[in-house]
């Protein structure tokens, strides 16, 4: 099987259309049973900014953004200086040549546009004809995802974008079949991470969700909204995430499966009560969806910055659960796990997610719904008779619960104070140090329970090799890919991918490490924020941190050079990237 | 059909004795709370209590219906999940006047427009109370206290205006010191569609020496006896910002509005434990999403 991937960027001013023609591409390639990987390289500014996606498309799974094109699609002038310099051998430059010159050096297809079609709005849809000549995607399929965007417009704007699309093609005829992809009759699903957590968690019985927008997190909240009338999801868009946290706790605790997202800053404001319902014993997921921190920080840029924060979150010592998933996929199976381990461990349970892993778009085969049941712990009245009590000592720390509305004799109030089995305070007035102590003791043990229920952390490649990358959550994408560069090249490099943060494997951590000849740490971040934890619990210091902070996601080609290095026994303790030549310069 | 029991005050009576300092305020809005549910009829499994932190907020501790005791300021979303969760139950929520007007006035006044239906409490007792006793957003100006020594600078809050100009559709006061009025307008507030608020003088016996019983029954009247109409919002808002040596009592208005009913989840929201085993969507939904994905 041909598994050459065919890099095409497409690169213009915002509101040029970079995201809707990217899309419209990656669908067609979708439906030709390709594998696509979307990267949307963006500035919060909705008019004006420069903006670039890269469409990775090949027969092969895809799973990081790269640093070279095959293609590029420049639909302004600026893009084309922008993005000479990181064309491979064989790259081609589609432009509008009545504006520019193709670069001396590059093949370009230049269409004089004013020529080609009467309104220069449809400049975007000539080019991709020329791509999909180039790549060898039917036309038939382009012109089924024509017929979609402009389904409610006129015969005459669909004729004429057709119409276009076959110009587009015909100038490209001298190179048609260049980049030559494999299609087949099979048809993937393109999806984003924040829809297969939103998804996920609509698999997972979620009845509740709250959100305040904010970027990266508010894809979940936007798939939310779209589909909570006919799904039966109560979704509010609350004042702000100290209210849309606080809701949905309220929720749970009148029995709905509950969730909320957002990115740092909001997490920030909703510690305090994730805290509340470690103390109610009110199961609740809220995932984190990282931005570039601090503060507001790079709103559009992706991090790996906020492990401490979520660690730290809230005070006091309780008992909870934090899953970072690995890619796409992982989103959808890993939301309806945490959904199940809120329920069952009565706790909040905290996702961490990023930028990278929740808004770019990538392909799926499919997705399995039956892979996770609901389960919602233990009720009350499942478990014999006797006297209620709400916050019962257990052998596992899990009391059973109930809800409003149950019969009188499961009354109780739940109280963010610290309490009795059956629910009055010890705190205030009448303090109790020895319930206190047993209560705490009683909270804790739920730990015991939920590290037997992560999920497994993944080891990308053989057990034996001369270097072991080590990540986590998103990361895995890079580290897959770099060992699959490691085996090209002849070299033995293995990977552990880690999404169990808390309680953290560290039996199954220090196994892979300590037995390891050489670990490098590859994480989106400044300090190793990973790397610190992994000392933390099992001891092992990784001598080299591979980092980068500087907004952008790990690229192959410039992130490779260091796994090189580390094999060689030359890495530093500390090696930074920084965004390949040119990505990082911004002239405006 | 359930058989028809007479709910009795006896019904609400909690195991747990009250903690609040003997004659404070809080204590009659408890028994009035007790008495406009039994009023009501409404059964203590389909009744809530949430509430926030501070002396006020042990109310759900010391009342026989389900409760949530939350964070300082936060019970106005919680009582929103719960009642949104689950529209049957009648939820009432109690606080103070920190926890509401001060640290939580961000919800409280987000729950005025949203017009949900929950039944809102203060226990007004123009200071802070569990902590000590420091300068609360209801204070008087020149009012002395622990964190004010040199006497208050701030204007304080007038809860009804706000609650009048912020959209709410129900708002009254009641007096600590008149249970048998209070327990009628808390009553009234519960069997009101859509948000209503209850501002309740609730005298603070050990901090607030200047608003005590005796400052508010000197003043007090009440509206209904004054010829108020609550359906007038010009004289609603009117009566709402008298204050000095007249201070209204009861319901100052009250208009029906569109209840937010975001949630229609109580049809299709089976016992929990009912869920386990099975899947969130059934094939044919779970397909469709898919394919808007294709
Ligand atoms: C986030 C937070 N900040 C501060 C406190 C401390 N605190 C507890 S109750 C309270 C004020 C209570 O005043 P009020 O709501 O008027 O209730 P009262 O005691 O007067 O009934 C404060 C500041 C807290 N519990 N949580
Ligand atoms: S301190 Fe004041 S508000 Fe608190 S219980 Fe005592 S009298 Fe009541
Ligand atoms: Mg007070």
């Amino acid at each position: 099987m041909n598994s050459k991937i065919v890099d095409i960027w497409i690169a213009g001013a915002a509101g040029d259309g970079v995201q809707s023609t990217s899309e419209m591409l990656a669908k067609i390639a979708a439906r030709c049973g390709l594998h696509v990987y979307i990267y949307n390289s963006y500035q919060s500014a909705i008019r004006g900014g420069y903006v670039y996606a890269q469409i990775r498309i090949s027969a092969k799974k895809i799973r990081t953004p790269s640093d070279r094109w095959d293609i590029l699609v420049a639909l302004n002038t600026d893009s084309i200086e922008r993005h000479k310099g990181w064309v491979k051998k064989e790259g081609v430059l589609i432009f509008n040549c009545d504006r520019a010159k193709a670069p001396g050096g590059l093949t370009g297809i230049g269409i004089p546009i004013s020529e080609v079609v009467s309104n220069p709005l449809m400049q975007n849809t000539v080019f991709l004809g020329a791509a999909c000549a180039l790549t060898g995607l039917p036309l038939e399929k382009f012109e089924k995802a024509i017929l979609e965007v402009f389904g409610k417009k006129s015969q005459e704007v669909k004729d004429a974008n057709l119409k276009a699309a076959k110009e587009g093609a015909g100038r490209a005829k001298s190179l048609a079949g260049r980049f030559k992809l494999p299609v087949s009759d099979k048809s993937h699903i393109l999806i984003t991470g924040n829809q297969a957590l939103a998804f996920g968690a609509a698999e997972g019985g979620v009845r509740f969700y709250s959100a305040y927008p904010m970027t990266p997190a508010s894809g979940v909240l936007h798939w939310m909204a779209d589909h909570a009338a006919k799904l039966g999801i109560c979704v509010m868009q609350a004042e702000d995430e100290i209210s849309v946290i606080n809701m949905a706790i309220g929720a749970s605790f009148a029995g709905a499966r509950s969730m909320v997202a957002t990115s740092g800053g909001g997490f920030a404001l909703m510690t305090e009560a994730v805290g509340l319902a470690a103390m109610t014993e009110t199961p609740l997921v809220a995932i984190n969806v990282c931005r570039a921190g601090p503060s507001t920080g790079v709103p559009t840029k992706t991090e790996q910055g906020d492990l401490w924060q979520v660690l730290g979150a809230g005070q006091g010592d309780y008992p909870k659960a934090v899953i970072a998933p690995l890619d796409v996929e992982d989103c959808f199976y890993m939301v309806q796990h945490s959904l199940n381990l809120a329920d069952r461990y009565q706790i909040p349970v905290l996702m961490i997610s990023d930028l990278l892993l929740s808004e770019h778009n990538e392909t799926l085969e499919a997705l399995d719904p039956k892979r996770i049941k609901i389960d919602r712990g233990e009720w009350a009245g499942t478990n014999g008779a006797g006297q209620f009590l709400r916050y019962l000592y257990t052998p596992g720390g899990v009391s059973p619960r109930a809800k409003p509305g149950m019969p009188d004799q499961y009354i109780f109030t739940a109280a963010s104070d610290d309490h009795r089995e059956s629910g009055t305070l010890i705190s205030d007035v009448d303090t109790d140090p020895v319930e206190r102590k047993k209560m705490m003791e009683k909270r804790m043990r739920k730990m015991e329970g939920i590290l037997k229920e992560m999920p497994p952390n993944v080891l990308i490649g053989e057990p034996k090799a001369d270097l072991t990358l080590v990540g986590w959550g998103s990361g895995c994408g890079i580290l897959t890919e770099l060992v699959a560069r490691a085996k090209e090249e002849g070299k033995k490099v293995n990977a552990l991918a880690i999404r169990s943060v808390w309680p953290f494997l560290s039996k199954e951590v220090a196994g892979v490490l300590t037995k390891a000849k050489g670990v490098m740490m590859i994480e989106n971040n400044f300090t190793g924020q990973m790397a610190k934890l992994i000392r933390q619990e099992t001891g092992f210091e990784i001598p080299h941190l591979c980092l980068k902070y500087d907004g952008e996601p790990f690229y192959l080609e410039s992130t490779w050079p260091m796994v090189q290095k580390a094999l060689k026994g030359k890495a530093q303790a500390r090696e930074v990237i920084l965004t390949p030549y040119g990505l990082a310069e911004d002239k405006g | 059909m359930a058989e028809l029991t007479v709910i009795k005050e006896l019904n609400f009576k909690s195991e747990t004795k009250p903690d609040w300092c003997p004659s404070c305020g809080d204590f009659a809005v408890l028994s009035g709370l007790i008495k406009a549910l039994t009023k009501l009829q409404i059964e203590p499994k389909d009744a809530v209590t949430v509430s926030g932190i501070g002396c006020s907020s042990n109310l759900p501790g010391f009342i026989r219906t389900y409760g949530y005791h939350s964070l300082h300021g936060r019970s106005i979303p919680v009582a929103t999940g719960v009642k949104l969760a689950n529209p049957n139950l009648k939820v009432v929520v109690t606080g103070g006047d920190g926890d509401g007007y001060g640290i939580g006035v961000g919800h409280f006044i987000h729950a005025l427009r949203r017009n949900i239906d929950l039944t809102y409490l203060v226990m007004n007792n123009q200071v802070y109370g569990l902590t000590t006793g420091q300068v609360s957003p209801t204070s008087e100006i020149g009012y002395q206290t622990k964190t004010t020594p040199q006497g208050n600078l701030e204007q304080p809050i007038n809860p009804l205006a706000l609650a009048i100009a912020g959209g709410a559709t129900f708002v009254a006061r009641a007096f600590s010191g008149d249970p048998n009025h209070m327990a009628e307008v808390i009553a009234q507030a519960i069997e009101h569609k859509g948000f209503a608020l209850v501002d309740i003088f609730s005298p603070c016996v050990t901090f607030n020496k200047v608003n005590t019983y005796e400052f508010f029954r000197k003043r007090v009247l009440k509206l209904e006896e004054a010829g108020h109409d609550p359906a007038n919002l010009q004289q609603a808002m009117e009566k709402a910002l008298m204050w000095g040596d007249k201070i209204p009592l009861g319901v100052f208005w009250r208009t029906e509005r569109a209840v937010f009913d975001q949630a229609k989840l109580s049809k299709d929201l089976p016992y929990p434990a009912d869920w386990s085993g099975q899947h969130g969507l059934d094939d044919k939904t779970f397909n469709n999403l898919l394919a808007e994905l294709r």
